[in-house]
């Protein structure tokens, strides 16, 4: 039995058991290992990814919850070569220490960006509240949210 | 919701309409009545009584309204630091911040809005600014305000605020409270209007609710400290005034009676509090003092929804007075408590968790829960926590309080060990029943709730909103 989803823009069938969280469906079916198993529980942020516009915890997401419904992962950001707008604000700003909570950084402020692409400081530190960075680089992550949220660098 | 309203502002118009002289009965009233047009007519008679009756209540009230009490003009000496204490606990066992605080606003500083099935309240400014709080209120006013119901100008106070229990309050609470709210910082703010039905907005129709349901207290009765049993009591009926939420509300507004028979508040069931022994595991007093005052129960999971920040609360206070709270609500308990505690469910109900749904919900359970919850989750043996087979949110009669916690988690709160994230952007509402229907009759073994979809989209909605 298939579970059939969009996946970046594009329609994928995924063969995974239903009962699986999603986070094990991207990173061992499709070798799509951006987002990270960091606790399991939904209390870091390692694992989001955007469903249907809404960040979400992957790790706590059943494969059988997405049936026809539209996911989003950094790999749908950009890519090494060709980083996303966002990624790219990431880099300039040195934002990654270690660079585990990454992937999780910027699919949750993508999700706000996409419906707010203006927002303020307060909203964004309010949005990016459940994701935790332990290195503590929080600032050079949030210099860079604001700075594709005030239109920088194009 | 507005049924009620709606035949009240019937009835009041009706009353006018029968009040008129030139109006003639219709020919076919003089006829033999069948039983319907009989409980039609008692109805309208009813109907128009209370109407009637509210009306001359409106009327009277308007000539004997309240007077307004003179500013207070001199500042209040500076309360000594034993005052201060002793004013943070009443304020803190009265739970005034709890509905005196908008949400990311200054405490005490109000802008809460209530829903109630009648509209929206919002809650008013009790920090000590003269022009937009009780800065000018003296201690006189505001002994009349927790009394009676009655702000210092003389407009009667809508009774989201608990005056009818307040009104018991000893003298000396009451003017610690003033005290203590005094010596806050002021905040100006503007407070937005209350978005109420109509005829309701008419405050002076409210005397007439005071004539049914305030029962004003006597001045100067404090219970003695020494007696748990009478303080608490004082702390559950008077100042914690647990009935707003755990009573239930009557069509009028009034709480129900007997009181402690449960209700439902901001989409969540307040249990009844006389049966305590209505789970798996009835509850001992020990465990409710420590449920009241760490917001977790080992044996019934953990304080959620309004329930919460009244915990949060009452972790302030000393622990005699949660342990006479503890104490009382003991004391009151059914003699029928325990008969259906932990009452398996019936063999249809378990085959349930075998069907599609409960099917369906083992395998989301599986993925999105299963991390924390299951038997064997890590979660489950710290602290002895107990699984879900014991939470009071699967043992309720009703599915809301376990579709608000699937749906909006437990918040993130420092003070707090309690965290579960939220799952309304994960799961859609026939995928929150399929959850219930596995949890509900396959864990706690209970027989199944109906209509959780449907409940699930609207509580939704009326987060939302």
């Amino acid at each position: 039995m298939s579970t059939h989803l969009t996946l970046n823009g594009k329609p994928q069938a995924l063969r995974s058991d239903p009962g699986t969280p999603l986070l094990y469906v991207l990173r061992n079916e499709l070798r799509l290992n951006g987002a990270k198993f960091g606790c399991g529980m939904g209390q870091c942020g390692a694992c989001t990814v955007i469903v249907d516009g809404k960040p979400v915890f992957s790790c706590l997401t059943p494969l059988a919850a997405l049936a026809g419904r539209s996911v989003r992962t950094v790999e749908g950001l950009g890519s090494a070569d060709a980083p996303g707008r966002l990624q790219a604000a990431f880099i300039r700003h040195q934002a990654a220490q270690c660079g585990y909570c990454i992937a999780g950084m910027l699919t949750r402020a993508q999700a706000l960006l996409d419906k707010h692409p203006h927002p303020s400081e307060r909203q964004v530190r309010a949005h990016m509240e459940p994701n935790l960075c332990r290195c503590g680089t929080h600032h050079r992550i949030l210099a860079a949210i604001m700075d594709v949220a005030q239109g920088g660098h194009p | 919701m507005s049924g009620p309203i709606e035949s009240s502002a019937e009835a009041v118009a009706t009353a006018r309409h029968r009040c008129s002289p030139r109006e003639t009965p219709p020919r076919r009233d003089l006829q033999a009545p069948d039983k319907d047009q009989m409980t039609m007519k008692r109805r309208t008679i009813a109907g128009v009584g209370v109407g009637v009756l509210a009306l001359t209540f409106g009327a009277l009230h308007a000539w004997t309204r309240p007077t307004a009490l003179a500013p207070a003009m001199t500042a209040l000496p500076a309360p000594s630091s034993g005052m201060l204490a002793a004013g943070a606990r009443v304020v803190a066992l009265g739970d005034c911040m709890v509905c005196h605080t908008a949400k990311d606003g200054a405490p005490y500083a109000g802008g809460l809005g209530l829903a109630t099935p009648f509209g929206t309240i919002y809650s008013t400014n009790i920090t000590p600014d003269p022009d937009t709080g009780i800065g000018r209120w003296s201690a006189e006013a505001f002994r009349r305000a927790l009394r009676e119901g009655v702000a210092r100008d003389g407009h009667l106070l809508y009774p989201a605020f608990p005056y009818i229990h307040y009104t018991r309050m000893s003298d000396g609470d009451i003017d610690l409270a003033y005290r203590y709210l005094m010596s806050r910082t002021p905040v100006r703010t503007t407070q937005p209007a209350n978005d109420l039905l109509f005829p309701l907005n008419f405050r002076p129709l409210l005397a007439f609710w005071n004539m049914l349901y305030l029962r004003p207290g006597q001045p100067g009765t404090a219970a003695p400290a020494a007696d748990q049993l009478a303080r608490g009591r004082y702390l559950v009926d008077t100042l914690g005034h647990c009935g707003s939420c755990h009573s239930g509300l009557n069509l009028m507004g009034g709480e129900r009676k007997p009181a402690f028979q449960g209700g439902n508040i901001d989409g969540w069931d307040a249990p009844a509090l006389t049966r305590l022994a209505n789970g798996p595991v009835p509850w001992r007093q020990q465990e409710l003092v420590d449920y009241l005052r760490g917001g977790l129960s080992l044996g019934h999971g953990a304080a959620k929804g309004p329930m919460r920040p009244v915990t949060e609360h009452l972790a302030t206070v000393p622990r005699e007075d949660v342990e006479a709270i503890a104490a009382y609500l003991m004391s009151i308990q059914a003699p029928s408590a325990g008969a259906d505690g932990g009452q398996a469910a019936p063999p249809a109900a378990m085959a349930a968790a075998s069907d599609a749904a409960g099917a369906a919900g083992a395998r989301l359970f599986a993925a999105a829960c299963a991390s924390c919850h299951a038997a064997s989750a890590p979660l489950t043996r710290i602290n002895g926590r107990p699984g879900l087979a014991l939470s009071s949110a699967l043992h309720g009669a009703r599915p809301d309080n376990f579709i608000q916690t699937v749906l909006h988690g437990v918040p993130w709160d420092p003070a707090s060990p309690v965290y579960m994230p939220p799952f309304a952007d994960v799961l859609d509402d026939e995928q929150v029943a399929q959850l219930a229907a596995y949890l509900r009759t396959g864990i706690a073994a209970r027989p199944a709730w109906h209509d959780v979809a449907r409940t699930s989209a609207k509580l939704r909605k009326e987060t939302r909103e």
